[in-house]
C-alpha cells in the first residue's frame, strides 16, 4: 500500500473522463471482472458527447444495402486525406455497426426505417446514408444508454473530480493520478494497474467553438507530460456552421445533419455557392448541377451528390472564402436554408433541437428563415499516438481514446466518425488496458514526489497577493489563438503565435486567484490553464512546420496539399515532462498499408 | 450597452445572503452570460455549473427570479425589467453560491432495474418508429433535474426523499415500462419503494421542464394506471405470483453482463 498524505484510492484500471469513450472503456474493463474506477471534471452524463448531434456512422446497410465496411474504410480516408492511421480507419469501418447494435440491447432507441431498422442519414463525406441518428440528438442517446448501462454494473465513478498530473512509478509505468475535488478542493490520488485518457478536446482554447468549458485539452496535455507523443496537432476542425448571432451563441453548433436532410448554403446574393467549390479529389462524385443535387436526395443512384455535402474542411473554406470575398451576411457568416426546402413538419420533426435553439436564443423560426451561420472551432483530429488494436501509447499502462487520441481520423474527420469512434476505441482501449493488467506488468510503486510537485503547482495561485486574474488569460489566449492559428494560417502569424504562448506561459506563472479551494471556477481554470497551454503551443509548432494544406490545417501561403508530407505525422514528446517544458517534434511514418486496402482506395480515384 | 443589476446568491451549507452585481448586458445575452461576466470581472470565484451553454446538458439550473430555469436558456430581454434574481435550487443541499449537491438523483439512478431484452436476432432488433416515439419523448431528459427541484414532495419535505424518486425517474421508470424489448418488471418496486402515489399531478414538472417532455399526462399518469391495474387486478396478481418463482429480481437483473 502507498502511504498518500490524501485521500487515496486504488483501482485496477482508472478512466479519466465520462465521456462516450471513458464510459465504453469502462464497460469492457469492468466485464472483465476487474476493479474499474471513472473521474471526471464534471457530473455523470453531461461530457460533451451530449453535443454531438447528427449520428454515429456505421455501414450497417439499412438504407443502402450497397453500403459496407470497404466503403466507409475508404470515405474516411479520403475525408482525412490520406493522413490517417490506416488500421484504425480499418477497425473503426469494420467494428463501428456492432458497437451500434450493442447500444440497442442496453436500451438506446434509435429513429427507425419502415421495416423496422435502425434509421440511418446522410452526412458530408459518407458515400451512403449511413448515420444512426435519434433526431438531432444522437449524442445524448449514446451518453445516456452508456451511463446507464455503467451505473447498473456498479461501477465508481468520482464526479466533479479535476486530475491534474499522471503518476509514474520509478520505472515509468503509469501508476495513476492526482487530482482535486471541486466542491471542496481537497487532493485525492488514485493508483492503478492501468490509466485511459478519455478526455476529449481542446477548442476552448479557441475565442468562437461549439466546445463546453470542459474542453481544455487535460487529457492531451497529461499524456505528454508522462512521456506520450501527440501526432497531426495541427489539423483542428472548424466545424462549417456555427451560430453567429447573437453574438453570446456565436459558436454554438448547427448540426450538418441540417445539409444532410436538404438544406442548403446560400451567400448575400441568395446563390448556392458550394458548386463553385468542388475541388477534383470530389469532382466525379459531385452534383454539377441544382437539378442533379436535388435529385440525389431521394435517391443516390439518380444523380451524384449535393456539394453540400463535401467533408468538413471543404465546406468551412468555402464559407470563409464567400465571406471574404464580401458576399456574407449582416454578421459575417452565410445562410443556411432548410425553410425553403422541406416542410415545417419535417423540420421539427428531423431537426427538433435545432428548431428549439434558433427560436430560443435567435428569435429565429427555422421553418420560416434561413439561419445565419459560419465556422466554428469543433474538433481536434490530432491527439495521443495510439496502437490501433489496443489503444496504448507510448507509456507503458497509458492508453488513449476518443478525441484525445490522434490518428482515425487523419487530417479531417467526416461527420459521424466521432461517436462511432467513441464506442469502438473505448471498448478497444477497456480491452487493451484489461489485458495489460492481466499480463502482470503494471506499475509497482506510485511517486509521491510528483504527487507532491503537482499539489504544490496547483495551490501556488492562492499564495499569490498580487498577480493576473485567469480569466483574462484565458480570453487573451482565445482570442490569439484564433486570429494566428485559427481556420486560414500563415507563417508570420504562426511564429507570432509561439513568441506569444512563450508569454502567455510566463504570465500563467503570475495567476493570483481570489477566494478559498471551495468550488472555486477562478482557481478551477488556473489549473486548467497549464494544459490549455501545452496543446496550444503544439498546435501552433506543428502548423508551423506542416508548409502545406491537407484537412483541417490550411496555409494561406502553401495553399495546395504537398505529396511528400503525406508519408509521416509530426509527432511531439516533451522534453522534462513539465507543463513549461519545451517540446520536441518529429517525424512519426505512417503504417504502410497492406495492397487489398490500396486497392480500394485506388477504385476511388 | 446596457445594464442590470443581479441578485446572485452567495453563501455554503452554513448560510449565505445575495449579493449585488451591477454589470453590462448585451443584446441577445442569456442568464448564463452575465453570470459568466460576473466571474470574469468582479467575482472570479462565483460558484456556478455549466457545460454546454446550449440547453442539452442540463447543468446551469437555478431559480431566476424564483422559477426554476437553465440559466443557458433564459434570455434577459424576457425577464421584466428590474433586478434579476438569482438562486439555487431549493430541493438540494448547497455546495456553494449557485451549486447545489444534486447527488439524491445519482442515488436514485442506481436503484433502476435495468432494460431486460430478449437475445439480438441477426442484423439487429427490429422495432417500429411508433413503438420507439413513446419512450424517445423520455429520453430527450437532460437530467437538469428542474422537475425534481420544483417537486413538492421533495422541495418541501426532505423527509419524503428516502421513499420518493421524483419525475425524473417517474419517466425513466415510464421509459423503461413502455420499452418494445424489456422483459423486467418494475411495477411492486415503482408503487412501493419508489413513491408514485405520492404524486397528486399538479403538473409543476411539466412546466418547468425545458425539453417539453409531458411528464405527467404521458409518463405519470398512464405509469400509475399501470401500477394499479397490476396490483388491483386478481387475474395479473396471479399471473405475476406464478411469473415471480422464475423472474430476476430487480438487483439481478440491475447488474446483467453485457450480451
Amino acid at each position: 500500500m502507498t502511504e498518500s498524505p490524501y485521500e487515496h484510492h486504488d483501482y485496477d484500471v482508472l478512466i479519466i473522463g465520462a465521456g462516450g469513450a471513458g464510459l465504453r472503456a469502462a464497460i469492457e474493463a469492468k466485464q472483465r471482472g476487474l476493479k474499474v474506477g471513472i473521474v471526471t471534471k464534471s457530473l455523470l452524463g453531461k461530457a460533451h458527447t451530449v453535443m454531438a448531434e447528427g449520428g454515429m456512422a456505421a455501414a450497417m446497410g439499412n438504407v443502402y444495402p450497397e453500403d459496407n465496411w470497404q466503403v466507409h474504410f475508404r470515405d474516411t480516408m479520403r475525408g482525412g486525406k490520406y493522413l490517417n492511421n490506416y488500421r484504425m480507419a480499418e477497425l473503426h469501418a469494420q467494428e463501428s455497426p456492432q458497437r451500434v447494435w450493442e447500444l440497442e440491447q442496453w436500451g438506446a432507441l434509435f429513429d427507425r426505417t419502415k421495416d423496422g431498422k435502425i434509421l440511418q442519414r446522410d452526412f458530408g463525406g459518407h458515400r451512403y446514408a449511413r448515420l444512426a441518428h435519434v433526431g438531432d440528438r444522437t449524442g445524448l442517446e449514446l451518453i445516456r444508454t452508456l451511463q446507464q448501462k455503467v451505473v447498473s454494473m456498479g461501477t465508481d465513478v468520482f464526479m466533479e473530480c479535476k486530475v491534474l498530473q499522471l503518476v509514474h512509478d520509478d520505472d515509468g509505468h503509469v501508476a495513476g493520478c492526482v487530482g482535486y475535488w471541486r466542491a471542496t478542493g481537497e487532493i485525492v490520488t488514485f493508483q492503478a494497474k492501468a490509466v485511459i485518457v478519455a478526455t476529449g478536446g481542446t477548442g476552448k482554447s479557441w475565442k468562437f467553438t461549439s466546445n463546453s468549458w470542459e474542453g481544455t485539452g487535460d487529457g492531451h496535455a497529461m499524456a505528454l507530460w508522462a512521456g506520450a507523443k501527440l501526432i497531426d496537432m495541427e489539423c483542428v476542425q472548424f466545424h462549417p456552421t456555427g451560430m453567429v448571432w447573437p453574438l453570446s451563441v456565436r459558436g454554438l453548433l448547427v448540426t450538418e445533419s441540417v445539409r444532410g436532410d436538404g438544406g442548403v448554403l446560400r451567400n448575400a446574393e441568395g446563390k448556392r455557392f458550394m458548386f463553385d467549390y468542388v475541388v477534383d479529389m470530389f469532382r466525379a462524385e459531385t452534383a454539377d448541377t441544382e437539378e442533379e443535387a436535388d435529385k440525389w436526395y431521394d435517391d443516390h443512384t439518380a444523380g451524384r451528390r449535393a456539394p453540400e455535402l463535401l467533408p468538413r474542411d471543404e465546406v468551412a473554406r468555402a464559407i470563409n472564402a464567400e465571406v471574404k470575398a464580401g458576399r456574407g451576411s449582416p454578421h459575417g457568416g452565410v445562410y443556411l436554408d432548410i425553410a425553403s426546402r422541406r416542410s415545417a413538419e419535417f423540420i421539427r420533426r428531423r431537426l427538433p433541437s435545432m428548431y428549439h435553439q434558433f427560436m430560443e436564443l435567435a428569435g429565429v423560426d427555422i421553418t420560416k428563415e434561413s439561419m445565419e451561420i459560419g465556422p466554428t472551432c469543433h474538433y481536434i483530429m490530432g491527439g495521443v499516438q495510439v496502437d490501433a488494436e489496443s489503444a496504448a501509447t507510448a507509456v507503458a499502462g497509458l492508453f488513449a481514446a476518443g478525441e484525445v487520441a490522434g490518428g482515425l481520423h487523419g487530417a479531417n474527420r467526416l461527420g459521424g466518425n466521432s461517436l462511432s469512434d467513441l464506442v469502438v476505441f473505448g471498448r478497444r482501449a477497456g480491452i487493451g488496458a484489461a489485458d495489460y493488467v492481466e499480463s502482470g506488468a503494471s506499475a509497482t510503486g506510485f511517486n509521491m514526489g510528483e504527487v507532491e510537485s503537482a499539489v504544490k503547482a496547483a495551490f501556488e495561485p492562492f499564495d499569490r497577493s498580487e498577480g493576473e486574474n485567469p480569466y483574462d488569460i484565458q480570453r487573451d489566449l482565445q482570442e490569439m489563438m484564433h486570429v494566428n492559428v485559427g481556420i486560414i494560417r500563415t507563417e508570420s502569424e504562426l511564429d507570432f503565435a509561439q513568441e506569444q504562448l512563450e508569454v502567455f506561459t510566463e504570465r500563467v506563472k503570475n495567476i493570483a486567484v481570489k477566494g478559498g479551494r471551495a468550488y472555486n471556477p477562478g482557481w478551477n481554470l488556473a489549473t486548467d490553464l497549464p494544459a490549455m497551454l501545452t496543446v496550444s503551443k503544439c498546435v501552433a509548432r506543428g502548423a508551423s512546420l506542416r508548409k502545406e494544406s491537407r484537412g483541417g490545417h490550411t496555409r494561406e501561403d502553401f495553399p495546395q496539399a504537398d505529396p511528400e508530407y503525406a508519408t509521416f505525422n509530426f509527432a511531439h514528446s516533451s522534453q522534462g515532462g513539465q507543463w513549461d517544458s519545451p517540446i520536441r517534434t518529429d517525424q512519426s511514418p505512417l503504417l504502410v498499408m497492406p495492397d487489398e486496402l490500396k486497392a480500394l482506395l485506388e477504385e476511388a480515384k | 450597452m446596457a445594464e442590470v443589476t443581479m441578485r446572485v446568491w452567495r453563501g455554503d451549507a452554513n448560510g449565505g445572503d445575495f449579493e449585488l452585481y451591477t454589470i453590462e448586458q448585451n443584446e441577445g445575452e442569456v442568464v448564463l452570460d452575465v453570470i459568466h461576466r460576473i466571474q470574469a470581472t468582479e467575482a472570479p470565484d462565483l460558484a456556478c455549473r455549466w457545460n454546454c451553454k446550449a440547453g442539452k446538458c442540463g447543468s446551469c439550473s437555478a431559480e431566476i427570479n424564483g422559477k426554476p430555469r437553465l440559466m443557458c436558456m433564459t434570455r434577459m430581454d424576457q425577464l421584466p425589467e428590474g433586478p434579476v434574481t438569482v438562486t439555487p435550487m431549493k430541493t438540494f443541499p448547497i455546495i456553494r453560491d449557485l451549486v447545489t449537491d444534486v447527488s439524491f438523483n445519482y442515488v436514485q439512478a442506481q436503484k433502476v432495474p435495468a432494460l431486460l431484452p430478449p437475445p439480438m436476432p441477426e442484423g439487429g432488433y427490429r422495432m417500429f418508429q411508433e413503438d420507439v416515439e413513446r419512450g424517445q419523448e423520455f429520453r430527450k431528459c437532460i437530467e437538469c433535474f428542474l422537475c425534481q427541484d420544483v417537486c413538492h414532495v421533495i422541495r418541501d419535505h426532505e423527509d419524503n426523499k428516502v421513499h420518493y424518486a421524483g419525475p425524473r425517474f417517474f419517466i425513466r421508470y415510464a421509459e423503461l415500462e413502455m420499452h418494445p424489448l424489456d422483459t423486467n418488471d418494475r411495477r411492486d418496486l415503482i408503487r412501493e419503494e419508489m413513491g408514485l402515489g405520492y404524486c397528486n399531478i399538479t403538473k409543476c414538472c411539466t412546466e418547468v421542464c425545458p425539453e417539453h417532455i409531458k411528464i405527467t399526462d404521458n409518463a405519470i399518469i398512464p405509469l400509475k394506471e399501470r401500477v394499479v391495474d397490476a396490483h388491483y387486478d386478481p387475474v395479473a396478481w396471479l399471473g405475476r405470483k406464478i411469473r415471480r418463482q422464475t423472474k430476476r429480481s430487480a438487483q439481478e437483473a440491475a447488474v446483467q453482463p453485457a450480451p
